[in-house]
């Protein structure tokens, strides 16, 4: 059982929210400038927002403060990006989903079955020699439901990358970043 | 829609090209003629909203910095330019009796004879416009960008300088060095409000600090460290240099100058005298080998009332000589003066000082190609200069042939090297000077 560290939890991370017009091409500006400076992308998940003329894309990024501020000014720049938002994890709700294929022989499928249970996940599918589940939750919750899925043998896993808001109490307001709105 | 947003983007906030790709398809295609409202177009760019007027609180610390400092210095940037703010620029300056050092992107912005203004700080910068920066108290950075070729290693540029940083992108802002006081805004705007600020100011009965002993120092490095070059014996070859000077002697008011990019780009920023700002077109860091032909046409072309010289290396010559071609089919006459040392000069110089001579691809052929024979062939006169005597009479003729294009080359000194320099990754005080200023190294404090 390999020792996978839970790096989506780590502290290092920073979520952008970016709103951006819903156009060809856009996703591509996006994630190119962080390529340019070298700068890994941690997982990104794109859709359209309530007006279908927008849409919100969800990154999240291990990147140091400073270059941080000057990643966001550069994708500020970009003309098609309408507002940046850096969310501070401890106050936002963040939400994935993971879905795995396990090999599992038909005598402990039990076992695998009763994990997703605890966890409140799904049974999607089932084989003689394998189950596949799916989980929606934290990334937190999700790093721990994969790491006991290892110990069976994970086929294949896919996981859709973050989304986050924030949280609707007194304290839940996003940082708009320095400069990150003009007007 | 496109094209009109694109020329909205293209000259609003931090002006510059927008590429509009237009695939053949639509090419082909019939539309109906439309044309949006202004309104229309910012209402189809809602990620696009410049700031160009300066927050009033970054303003007012801003002139409270500059009333209290001792040692100012105007660091002056191609920003200045593109926001029309040379007169303001002028106004504030003298408001203020401040030195001003011009950027080579803002050669032109401030007059090159004004008593406060030093000249070209940075790599190939003079000692006085380097070392002004470097001591400074308060750098007021306007429409520049702390570009590497004028901070040096900047961990030890201008250790002790606040700064003041106006500038249009706020992308700018803190990329380098973290400003004291940041402003958002145009030039030009911001200028006008500070001027106004500092007015007020002085009017309610504050006063600005004593810069008298700042001013002595900064006009003793003047006179120490004026930019040098020793000029050629009788019999040996041309200094570019010198060309250039009687480039610029012999040149009529109002000369544009455009330069390619080398030793000659920075022969031309540092000796040719710049009084009005747009007389001066440059690639800058875009470091455009070739730039000097096609930005001297498109210069005639909307300037065709000025005189427009073109200085080029023989290396950038190669590269876009032939748009003499166009220049002659289209009628639009320029001057072109090539300083042919043979090599690939910046090139060779960095070789001759950082790399042990080792010199490698950059000795090109002092007779090949024959450039007078190739301006011929483009349709221009073609002029060789090959001794201190012909210059004079080769730029008179030049000047005086206004029905196509000249090209004069000049035969100069290989061995030539641009100083003073700072070198690459070193910082602005272990800058080289000319060889016959090194000993008097010790003013430089």
């Amino acid at each position: 059982m390999s020792m996978t560290p839970n790096t989506t939890s780590m502290p290092s991370h920073h979520i952008l929210s970016v709103l951006v017009q819903n156009r060809a091409g856009v996703l591509a500006r996006v994630s190119s400038l962080f390529a340019r400076r070298g700068y890994n992308i941690f997982s990104l998940a794109v859709a359209p927002t309530e007006d279908p003329d927008f849409s919100r894309i969800t990154i999240v990024v291990d990147v140091e403060s400073s270059p941080l501020e000057q990643i966001v000014k550069q994708l500020f720049k970009l003309i098609d990006v309408v507002k940046i938002s850096e969310l501070d994890p401890r106050r936002s709700v963040e939400r994935e989903l993971m879905m795995a294929t396990v090999r599992v022989a038909s005598e402990d499928r039990g076992q695998v079955v009763e994990l997703a249970n605890i966890f409140e996940g799904k049974i999607l599918a089932v084989g003689t020699e394998a189950i596949t589940v799916s989980l929606e939750g934290s990334p937190d919750k999700l790093d721990d439901f994969e790491e006991l899925l290892r110990g069976y043998g994970i086929v294949e896993l896919q996981r859709t990358g973050r989304v986050a808001l924030p949280k609707l109490d007194k304290e839940a307001r996003t940082r708009p970043h320095k400069n990150g709105k003009a007007s | 829609m496109i094209v009109r947003q694109a020329f909205h983007i293209a000259t609003t906030g931090r002006p510059g090209p927008v590429l509009i790709d237009v695939p053949k398809d639509c090419l082909q295609n019939m539309m109906t003629w439309y044309w949006p409202t202004d309104e229309e177009v910012l209402e189809s760019l809602p990620g696009y909203k410049p700031n160009t007027k300066g927050h009033s609180r970054m303003i007012k610390e801003a002139a409270r910095l500059i009333l209290d400092s001792k040692q100012p210095v105007l660091y002056v940037g191609g920003g200045v330019l593109k926001a029309r703010a040379a007169d303001t620029l002028r106004e504030l300056a003298e408001l203020i009796n401040t030195p001003v050092v011009t950027t080579l992107m803002a050669r032109g912005a401030f007059p090159d004879s004004h008593p406060l203004c030093l000249g070209m700080p940075g790599m190939h910068g003079n000692a006085t416009a380097i070392t002004a920066m470097q001591k400074s108290d308060l750098l007021i950075n306007l429409g520049a960008r702390f570009d590497d070729r004028i901070t040096g290693k900047v961990s030890t540029f201008a250790p002790d300088a606040k700064i003041i940083h106006v500038d249009i992108d706020p992308a700018e802002q803190g990329k380098v060095r973290r400003p004291d006081v940041p402003i958002v805004g145009d030039c030009r705007l911001v200028i006008e409000e500070l001027v106004k600020t500092i007015k007020e100011m002085l009017a309610n009965g504050e006063v600005q600090a004593d810069i008298s002993a700042w001013k002595s120092r900064v006009s003793g490095w003047q006179e120490q460290f004026p930019l040098y070059y020793s000029p050629s014996d009788p019999g040996e070859a041309l200094k570019p240099q010198f060309c250039l000077e009687k480039l610029h002697e012999l040149a009529p008011a109002g000369t544009i100058l455009c330069s390619g990019v080398g030793q000659h780009q920075m022969f031309s920023s540092q000796f040719w005298k710049f009084e009005e700002p747009y007389t001066w077109v440059n690639s800058g860091g875009l470091g455009t080998m070739g730039f000097s032909i096609p930005a001297a046409i498109g210069a005639k072309v909307a300037r065709p009332d000025r005189t427009v010289w073109a200085v080029d290396g023989d290396g950038c010559f190669q590269m876009t000589a032939q748009e003499l071609v166009t220049a002659s089919v289209e009628r639009i006459p320029i001057k072109v003066a090539v300083m042919n040392n043979s090599y690939l000069g910046m090139v060779r110089q960095w070789q001759e000082m950082f790399y042990d001579e080792r010199y490698s691809e950059v000795y090109l052929s002092p007779e090949l190609p024959d450039f007078v024979k190739w301006a011929e062939a483009m349709g221009c006169v073609g002029i060789r200069v090959e001794s201190p005597e012909e210059v004079e009479p080769a730029i008179a003729l030049a000047n005086s042939i206004n029905d196509r294009s000249v090209v004069i080359e000049f035969r100069v000194d290989a061995g030539e090297k641009v100083f003073p320099m700072v070198p690459a990754g070193f910082g602005n005080d272990d800058v080289l000077l000319h060889p016959n200023q090194n000993d008097r190294r010790e003013f430089l404090r």
